[in-house]
């Protein structure tokens, strides 16, 4: 089977800045990659230079065997770029946007046309289709980035943080646009922040940081070496602490973990729903009360911590919004 | 990349620019009213005091005005095209562009072209307007050198301004960049007053910088005067420009990162 892409032994230096130092990766036809990675690990570069915008300073990177340096032309007909930022028109409406795209691609105006509709109507923007984009939702702006990225009908898609800074319905109608591609048998190769995200969509997972990957496996490979997911909840008393401890007992992967001037509880979990509503029933059945009950999933972070034992540079203000939402 | 390709590719991307200039409200602007009221102030207000020194027996100012106008107004126009692209390359769409197997002089070529539209009816504007206050041509050939004339420059400057566009490194620098030349390339020139009436220092730079002759160019074919020098100078610059500028903005395209 051939490669979607491939690349192999990619730096990449701005200068000074060593953005890709060393970076091996292939990735079959029709599976989705995701690479997983901090602000600054390198993933808008490794895009980039795979969608023939950035040329590498050494190795090679070919897609669907052919090298991006060598045949940018032909590698730009059979890719789709959506980039990190929604790169579409402010003052053309969403259906100019697509359609102005589809013409770039080549082709006639009348497949634009109705490739042009047909997007539009998938991607849920049949009603806003004669607006212009300046009147758009930061994930409207994405999806019909996307269906730019979609109307050559590519071989193989780029998608560079598709769901960053969106909320939580935008980010489940992106998902659901990906997993109708992915049934489609669309090469894919994602970037993301969110080990939640990777964990949905992709086949493969490459952790990359500070230019290298890391860490390279399917999402349950990785997890496996994380720990998986916690619940966490605070006691009234330190007087339950005995009896919060046999109610635990039975969902606890390993034993909790207690702090005892917050009065915190942590304990790890198999599989994180299910064991918060064992565990809701079984301290309501013991009557005991508890503050702050909640699920902890993985968090970028934490895969750091676990592959690394550093935590991640990246402190940007996304940081505290993604946070808040891996807690469920 | 074939050629039609690559026209079709131009096209496309001087549609999405016309778009721009129609429905940003303040490009409409720049190219509608600001013009109008160029013409209407510089007529009014100096036109009384410059009128007198205009000394060629049976011109009034309006017709000694619009011909020279019309050239600063192009210049002005070719200042959009470098905020435009400049624009365009500090935002994800060039990305877009880039990553597009389409022609990678469609960006710039389009844009420029869009601008030859644009002039075409800032000219067209300017010239109804002229009309109602008393401005003739001489002959309908004479129209149609004047027009080709003021478009031509304007298409060798949206190049000059494209390059500049994307050397800066925003639209606001662009914008200063730009301003900061075509000012005293306007004003310091034969557009609004003659020559004769300037400092003898300045008039050694206003007879040798282009925009005067070519205003002289462009006020020759209007009032039909039998005289080439200044027509032939423009070609000449016109093409110059182009020969230059036309590889500098694409060399500046491809190799800028966005
Ligand atoms: N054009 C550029 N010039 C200089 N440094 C750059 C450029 N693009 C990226 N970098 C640097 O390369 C590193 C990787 O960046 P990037 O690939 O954008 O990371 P990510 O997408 O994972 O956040 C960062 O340190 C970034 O500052
Ligand atoms: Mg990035």
């Amino acid at each position: 089977m051939q490669h979607a892409f491939d690349l192999k032994d990619i730096t990449k230096h701005f200068g000074a800045v060593k953005a890709l130092n060393g970076v091996t990766l292939h990735s079959d036809e029709g599976k989705v990659f995701a690479l997983l990675g901090p602000n600054g690990a390198g993933k808008t570069t490794i895009v980039r230079i795979l969608s023939t915008l950035l040329e590498p300073s050494s190795g090679s990177a070919l897609v669907h065997g052919l090298d991006v340096v060598k045949k940018p032309k032909e590698v730009r007909e059979i890719i789709g770029l959506a980039g990190q930022y929604a790169a579409v028109d402010e003052f053309q409406t969403g259906f100019e946007n697509i359609y102005m795209v589809g013409l770039l691609y080549g082709l006639k105006r009348a497949d634009a046309r109705k490739r042009s509709h047909e997007l539009i109507e998938r991607l849920g923007l049949s009603k806003a289709a004669d607006r212009q984009v300046k009147t758009y939702s930061g994930g409207m702006r994405r999806r019909l980035d996307l269906g730019a990225s979609l109307v050559g009908q590519p071989k193989i898609l780029f998608l560079d943080e598709p769901t960053t800074g969106l909320d939580p319905g935008s980010r489940q109608s992106i998902w659901q646009i990906v997993h109708e591609l992915i049934d489609q048998g669309t090469s894919i190769l994602l970037t993301t922040q969110y080990l939640e995200e990777a964990d949905e969509l992709a086949d493969t997972i490459a952790v990359v940081d500070e230019g290298k990957v890391i860490a390279e496996g399917t999402s349950d490979q990785l997890k496996s070496r994380l720990g998986g997911d916690t619940i966490e909840f605070q006691l009234e008393s330190i007087k339950d602490l005995s009896s919060a401890e046999e109610v635990v007992k039975s969902v606890a992967k390993s034993s909790p973990d207690f702090n005892q001037d917050t009065l915190v509880m942590r304990i790890p979990v198999h599989n994180g729903s299910k064991d918060l509503m064992v565990l809701v029933e079984k301290l309501n059945r013991a009557k005991l009360n508890v503050n702050a009950l909640s699920l902890h999933r993985p968090s970028l972070d934490d895969v750091f911590l676990a592959l690394t034992g550093n935590r991640t540079q990246s402190q940007e203000s996304e940081q505290p919004k993604n946070k808040k939402r891996m807690k469920r | 990349m074939n050629f039609l390709g690559a026209v079709r590719d131009t096209w496309v991307m001087s549609v999405r620019n016309l778009r721009r200039y129609i429905r940003l409200p303040q490009l409409l602007f720049f190219s509608s009213v600001q013009p109008i009221m160029f013409l209407l102030l510089f007529n009014y207000v100096f036109g009384g005091a410059l009128g007198s020194s205009v000394r060629i027996p049976g011109i009034k100012y309006i017709d000694f005005l619009l011909p020279g106008i019309l050239v600063q107004m192009v210049m002005f126009g070719g200042v959009q095209t470098g905020i435009g692209l400049a624009d365009d390359m500090g935002k994800g769409i060039v990305d877009r562009f880039r990553s597009l197997p389409m022609s990678r002089l469609a960006v710039v070529a389009g844009r420029t072209f869009a601008d030859v539209v644009r002039n075409l009816t800032v000219i067209a504007i300017m010239i109804a307007v002229g009309y109602l206050i008393g401005f003739r041509f001489n002959s309908a050939l004479a129209a149609l050198g004047m027009v080709a004339i003021a478009l031509l420059f304007g298409y060798a400057l949206s190049w000059v301004f494209a390059f500049i566009g994307m050397m800066a490194k925003d639209s606001e620098t662009a914008q200063l960049a730009s301003f900061v030349f075509i000012f005293p390339l306007t004003f310091a020139s034969g557009v609004f007053v003659p020559i004769q009436t300037m400092p003898s220092w300045l008039q050694v730079f206003v007879r040798n910088q282009p925009v005067t002759f070519i205003a002289e160019a462009s006020r020759q074919l209007a009032l039909g005067v039998n005289e080439q020098g200044a027509i032939w100078k423009t070609i000449v610059w016109v093409i110059g420009l182009l020969a230059v500028f036309v590889p500098l903005a694409m060399w500046q395209y491809k190799r800028r990162v966005s």
